[in-house]
């Protein structure tokens, strides 16, 4: 069989991603003609309902008090201890944090490969996988040699899909027993995050570099992040001049970030700065020169000086809100 | 992206600083079309031009260095990219503090503002150096940083404006096809250009893309290592890129300069590493940029330890920290200076590479100017690409010399000094039997001449030479060579000049081809010797040689070791393209004994059956002799001011006719001497010029003293300057000077070397009236006068016999008279030695 | 409190990367060598909780003696002893590094704490500390960015979503933690000097295979859209602020 670890967010419901590796195990499943099991942590809630949809029959249910918290060297042992019992010939959950961490712990107790952020994964005589390397730049094809495959799947799968052939799902209550000896972490605390934004987390990074010209000149920019709810951020040559603090700095001696979406204000994009910005998801940039990198590698881009083009987006917005 | 043209009038590979100053001047000139590539993006192709550290100290011994290094800081402050914030070369050693006082004679000599100062003053301009590692301080207050990247922009930009320039970016090379040995064509993975010129800007690149047409560009890339360390508080609290002066550590070869909150650190003291052009990685392959690689920081201990030493105030802080890191690539020639200039090897293709940032926008201007007239305002003497002989271009010998080079970067470089690396490549036949006399081998060209020779060394008593007290006075050099000289004044010396470049010019159109490049007349007898000035086209000096007519379509060309290459690149441009002439090159063919002094007519007589009598071999002719069983061509000049000949013989014939003359002159007192005398002691005293020390493109025949009785009624290149020149009073005149008796403060007697500054008495600088100032070209000793003489040029009112000035050497004054304005010589004046 | 964080040579890489004529790595010919930025972090962490505590830091790799280059480097951040697990051939499959991690804890002096970076910045694995945790037994808590010392404990927290978790965990313990944990510090010269002198343990490491053999690294197709220019100068403004809104960072 086909075991799938799924999750649920806060309201019981199944997570985008536990659909994602459902779908990828009953592909699977189908491929090699064996059924599929879910396998999820708590009390069965909704879950055999929505599963039901999905076409997958099988629910087992592990409980017990040590994994109220998720904590993954519980997870994992009672998972072990499930596959030990079941022998599927792979087992999938999605991809990140807790998740993997409890993957990991059930490979580890069973001395079985396990490989994270599959996009692919081929079954046959040879089980191969395809998995994302160095943050996604690169794809590495490799083989899982081992009569149980552990896997861990990167978002964007095969689109999850309900299913005419809605099943009836049994569901087997696990209580397994975790040993005693093993001092674990435990969840004393959970709270709600304060929104206090960082250059590293804030969803938009208005960064300026030479251009800018000035510690003054960044004003502008400063406007810019508080309309779209963004921080600023700066390159090398602005930290240098002593224009920015260096907490500023994206870049591969300052800070690599993330964001939504990236404003370059008068950075031409030397690699340098453009291994902190590169996994943005959308860069605009607003240059002199056309030809710079920062302009070629952007989504979009605005040919102009950061002084005169910034002034009339600040305006633009405040026209756009008043008027609205 | 831009439309990409099919033709150009020019194209210009690479947009670092080089290519974009090029474009700008090129545009500034009148050139139109020119089109502008580079394999990578812009502002920052990723070539040394994005990752210098940008600043500039004007002063260099090198006249010509510090000329490109002015042009440049003009145009960078011109075009409002220049920060001024002085520098400081600091000592901490006694050798070092000599080497400074060195440097303050050229900041004088060029007319540059700067001073010697005490590690107290240095303290007090930069307030986070320990001075008490240091003795003392060379304060230059107009040293400054540049912004190269932005530099180039603007230029591009005015070019562009002009409506001259098409700049492709992201635009590979992919081949240079060249018809006939000139460039036609321009191959680009955008498409090919038709044009008859590129130029060739690409740095550590530049040897691949020359390959490509044919040529050859002998620079070869090596790292350069550099640090940031930061963030350090004083610093950051400037609020700028740089407030304070620019150290430059010079013992342990290296700079310290601040960088915003960072203290940049760079070293030329770790090992050389040199890279192969070809194993660059590319821009995708980088992690930074093609030119700056990973960091090896084991090279760099060392460094750190000497960097804390002198800065252990800022650096030893837990929150100051080493945040940059790299191996920066730049290019090392194997003689240190930059490649300038058209190829030897293919017309239309222009070299700009080896230039550091410090000279590049006044190098884009030289190349411009040259390109355009035919001869820039610079004299590019050293570093015309065109100087190397063959096996100075090849790979090995480029790695040789880079190797030993790069240490020198902030070394003491004596004047005297020879390389170490890759020697012995060029031996004439004599070599052996040199080497059994204990010869003192210095290297011009590739050749190794003899210097001096130990054999010699019993002379030096039984003459009476003094030595030389001072070390730095007597390195590189030795007494012996002033007893060769008193002994061939007194009896007969031979000396090896195999190291003279030859060439044969033949063909119907040989006389009215020399006639075009030379200023002597050439339609003289067969059979005659001419010396001759070689002019550019602004009636400077280009070269002085001498041409014997061998026949009435048929003539030699000799000319010195040192400048052969240059010469042949330049007789081999204006060869006229109808077949008329043929020119070869016979140095190798050629093997030459010089066999001067009062018993130089009884030695030859002694070996040949031909008559040599004055009646029937004067003076400037040429005669075929046959010495034993050696046929011999037989010039009757001299250099030395002695009675004698060159001997030309065929090299497989040169140690048979070494000991016939050996064997011969034993009688009468023949002694083997070097090129100490041969190009310094005889020559001064004779008061004779010499390429690339007196003679330079900035002064021409009438300033030197060369300017011929007559003039030819035929056309040649510089003739209306030189016509001009004639008709007027000159701006300066070469003249020679005596230093009696020079003694130091601690009474030593000293012996300038060249280079030094000429002051009036109560120290103001000499210069003419065209700016040019008044430093000694040459220095040397005049035995048979029992002085030292100097050389130098003089304006009007100083150039007069007996005018008393002074000379700074080594941080002391030392006074000097003119002894002679003009080229009448101080020794034998009516040459009647070697008219006899 | 001694704290011992494993550390992985990492190849620093830049925008693009290169792969050999095989296929089967990264060509690193032109490229230096680091440690990934969690793991930076990690080394940070360590010394300051060694110089808080009075402890000692230590960081520890797996591979051959070029690695040493890495370990040097966290060295000259403040870590205090170094020791290399040699493994000439290893190729960094996660089952045998965490046994060579595994082996070599069970014969060093004990450590009450053992940091790792959340995941490699190459492979990516992300396992590695959470098996070394299962075979020493001891307990677990990954993707940490925050570190609190207790009695006897830890106090971890970690980021969720919209939330923040608090976990405590006894000591010894196996943290892995992630970038934002702190600024680490950059090596400083006198750091520098002193991490070039220091001397490297060497511990043998046994044999080990893993299970997950790489067939063939690949870049990801990719579908890097030509950049749309919105316009020249001001006039561009409309444009700009027309994609912000469509962004939802601008109220329609």
């Amino acid at each position: 069989m086909m075991l799938a670890m799924v999750e649920r967010d806060g309201d019981g419901a199944l997570t985008a991603e536990s659909a994602e590796v459902l779908a990828t195990a009953r592909g699977l499943a189908e491929q090699c003609g064996v059924p599929v099991g879910a396998v999820a942590v708590g009390d069965a809630g909704d879950l055999p309902d929505d599963l039901a949809k999905r076409g997958i029959a099988t629910l087992h249910l592990l409980q017990h008090e040590l994994l109220a918290d998720g904590e993954p060297a519980s997870v994992g042992e009672a998972l072990a201890g499930l596959v030990t019992a079941l022998r599927p010939a792979a087992v999938l959950a999605a991809d990140g944090g807790r998740c993997t961490d409890a993957m990991a712990w059930a490979a580890a107790a069973l001395d079985a490969p396990l490989a994270t952020a599959c996009t692919e994964i081929r079954p046959g005589d040879e089980w191969e996988v395809t998995r994302e390397r160095s943050g996604g730049i690169l794809l590495e094809d490799a083989v899982l040699a081992a009569p149980v495959r552990f896997c861990t799947l990167r978002p964007g799968g095969p689109s999850p899909s309900e299913t005419a052939a809605a099943a009836e799902v049994t569901v087997h209550v696990v209580v397994p027993e975790l040993g005693t000896s093993v001092p674990r972490a435990r969840l004393v605390e959970r709270t709600r995050r304060s929104s206090g934004m960082t250059l590293a987390s804030a969803p938009v990074v208005v960064a300026g570099g030479r251009g800018v010209g000035s510690a003054e000149g960044y004003g502008v920019l400063e406007e810019l992040a508080g309309l779209v709810g963004g921080v600023v951020g700066c390159s090398r040559v602005a930290t240098n001049n002593g224009w920015r603090p260096h907490a500023d700095q994206v870049g591969l001696t300052g800070t690599r970030i993330s964001p939504d979406l990236y404003v370059a204000c008068g950075i031409s994009g030397a690699t340098q700065h453009w291994v902190g910005c590169m996994n943005a998801r959308a860069i605009l940039a607003v240059n002199t020169d056309p030809e710079a990198p920062m302009v070629s590698r952007a989504t979009w881009a605005v040919i102009g000086d950061v002084h005169a083009v910034l002034p009339a987006v600040v305006a633009e917005i405040r026209r756009r809100s008043e008027g609205g | 992206m831009t439309p990409f043209p099919d033709r150009a009038q020019v194209v210009v590979i690479g947009a670092g600083i080089v290519g974009n100053s090029v474009v700008h001047h090129l545009a500034r000139l009148g050139w139109r079309d020119i089109l502008l590539l580079d394999k990578g993006p812009l502002p920052d192709p990723g070539g040394s031009t994005g990752h210098a550290s940008n600043f500039v100290f004007p002063v260099d011994h090198s006249r010509e260095i510090t000329l490109l290094t002015g042009d440049s800081m003009r145009q960078y402050s011109e075009l409002g990219m220049l920060t001024t914030c002085g520098g400081i070369e600091v000592a901490r050693t006694p050798e070092r503090v000599q080497e400074l006082h060195r440097r303050m004679s050229s900041a004088r000599a060029w007319g540059i503002d700067a001073e010697l100062i005490t590690p107290a003053e240095v303290a007090q301009d930069v307030p986070c150096l320990d001075p008490t590692v240091l003795l003392a301080g060379f304060r230059t207050p107009s040293v400054a940083v540049v912004d190269p990247l932005r530099a180039g922009e603007l230029m591009r930009q005015r070019a562009t404006e002009a409506g001259a320039l098409t700049v492709a970016a992201l635009t590979e090379v992919l081949g240079i096809d060249t018809e006939d040995d000139r460039v036609r064509r321009v191959r680009t993975d955008r498409g090919d250009v038709d044009t008859e010129y590129v130029v060739v800007a690409c740095g550590v690149w530049s040897p691949r893309i020359a390959r490509l047409a044919g040529a050859t560009i002998p620079l070869t890339p090596a790292v350069h290592q550099m640090i940031d360390v930061g963030p350090i508080a004083e610093l950051a609290a400037t609020g700028r890129e740089i407030a304070f002066p620019i150290i430059r550590d010079m013992d342990p070869l290296m700079y310290e300069r601040q960088s915003g909150a960072d203290l940049e650190i760079g070293s030329y003291a770790h090992r050389p590493i040199l890279y192969e052009p070809d194993e660059i990685p590319s821009a995708a392959a980088a992690a930074l940029s093609p030119t700056q690689l990973p960091f090896t920081p084991d090279d760099f201990d060392p460094q750190m330890e000497a960097a804390l030493d002198l800065f252990a105030g800022v650096l030893d802080r837990p929150d100051a920290g080493i945040r940059h890191a790299i191996n920066g690539l730049l290019s090392l020639t194997p003689d240190g200076h930059p490649l300038l200039g058209e190829t030897p090897e293919v017309r239309g293709l222009w070299s700009a590479a080896a230039v550091w940032i410090k000279e590049g926008p006044g190098v884009g201007r030289l190349i411009a100017e040259w390109m355009t007239a035919g001869a820039p305002e610079i004299d590019p003497h050293a570093a015309d690409i065109a100087r190397f002989a063959p096996h100075e271009r090849t790979r090995s010998h480029v790695r040789a010399r880079a190797s030993e080079g790069f240490n020198k970067t902030y070394g003491i470089v004596h004047p005297r000094e020879q390389w170490g690396s890759d020697r012995g490549a060029r031996r004439s036949p004599f070599y052996e039997r040199e080497r059994a006399l204990g010869a003192e081998f210095f290297e011009v060209a590739g050749w190794e001449r003899p210097q001096w020779y130990g054999a010699n060394s019993p002379l030096v008593a039984e003459l009476g030479v003094e030595g030389r007290p001072h070390e730095w006075d007597a390195r590189w050099w030795s007494p012996i060579i002033n007893a060769e000289h008193l002994a061939m004044r007194r009896g007969v010396a031979m000396i090896d000049l195999s190291a003279f470049s030859q060439f044969d010019v033949s063909g119907p159109g040989a006389l009215a081809y020399l006639q075009h490049l030379t200023v002597a007349q050439m339609d003289r007898p067969v059979g005659r010797v001419i010396y001759t000035p070689v002019l550019g086209p602004d009636g400077g000096f280009r070269s002085d040689l001498t041409v014997v007519r061998l026949g009435e379509n048929r003539f030699r060309v000799v000319t010195g070791g040192s400048d052969g290459a240059r010469d042949l690149a330049w007789f081999a441009r204006h060869r006229p393209g109808d077949g008329s002439v043929a020119l070869a090159d016979v140095t190798s063919a050629v093997c030459t004994l010089g066999l001067w002094g009062p018993r130089a007519r009884d030695v030859l007589a002694a070996v040949t059956d031909d008559d040599v009598s004055d009646a029937a071999f004067p003076f400037a002719t040429a005669r075929e002799l046959t010495i034993g069983s050696t046929p011999v061509l037989a010039l009757r000049l001299s250099y030395v001011g002695e009675l004698g000949w060159e001997l030309h013989a065929a090299p497989e014939s040169g140690l048979r006719l070494w000991d016939t003359l050996v064997e011969a002159g034993a009688p009468h007192g023949l002694v083997p001497a070097g090129i100490g005398v041969y190009g310094t002691t005889a020559r001064i005293e004779k008061g004779y010029r010499l390429m690339g020390h007196e003679l330079d493109a900035e002064h021409g025949p009438v300033e030197a003293g060369l300017a011929l009785s007559g003039l030819k009624s035929q056309d040649f290149v510089g003739k209306a300057a030189y016509t001009k020149a004639r008709e007027g009073e000159p701006e300066a005149t070469l003249c020679t000077l005596r230093l009696d008796d020079a003694r130091d403060t601690a009474g030593l007697r000293r012996y300038p070397q060249g280079g030094e500054p000429l002051l009036t008495p109560d120290g103001r600088r000499v210069v003419d009236r065209r700016g040019r100032p008044s430093y000694v070209t040459s220095a040397g000793a005049a035995p048979s006068l029992g002085t030292h003489l100097l050389m130098a040029y003089l304006p009007p009112g100083y150039a007069a016999e007996g005018t008393g000035l002074v000379v700074e050497y080594l941080g002391e004054r030392y006074p000097v008279t003119v002894a002679r304005a003009g080229r009448t010589p101080l020794f034998d004046p009516d040459d009647s030695r070697m008219r006899g | 409190m001694d704290v011992l964080v494993c550390v992985k040579r990492v190849p620093a890489v830049g925008a693009e990367i290169l792969l050999t004529a095989d296929g089967t790595a990264v060509d690193t010919r032109h490229l230096g060598f680091t440690i990934g930025p969690h793991e930076e972090c990690a080394v940070e962490e360590a010394v300051r909780i060694a110089e808080r505590t009075g402890g000692a830091a230590g960081v520890l790799t797996v591979g051959a003696p070029e690695t040493e280059e890495q370990l040097r480097y966290a060295m000259s951040m403040g870590a205090d002893h170094a020791v290399r697990v040699d493994a000439p051939g290893a190729d960094g499959d996660p089952q045998a590094t965490a046994a060579a991690i595994t082996g070599a804890l069970r014969d060093l002096p004990p450590y009450d704490l053992v940091l790792f970076g959340a995941a490699s910045a190459d492979a990516g694995h992300a396992q590695v500390g959470v098996r070394v945790a299962c075979a020493l037994r001891r307990p677990v808590v990954g993707g940490v960015k925050g570190i609190e010392l207790d009695d006897g404990c830890v106090r971890l927290r970690r980021e969720v979503g919209d939330g923040v978790e608090v976990h405590e965990a006894p000591l010894p313990a196996v943290v892995t933690v992630l970038e934002g944990l702190n600024l680490p510090r950059y090596p400083t010269i006198k750091g520098r000097l002193r991490a070039k002198k220091a001397p490297i343990r060497v511990l043998p490491a046994a044999p080990a295979a893993g299970d997950l053999r790489l067939r063939r690294l690949r870049h990801r197709p990719e579908a890097r859209a030509a950049t749309i220019v919105l316009g020249r100068g001001a006039d561009a403004a409309p444009a700009v602020v027309d994609v912000l809104t469509d962004l939802g960072m601008v109220r329609r």
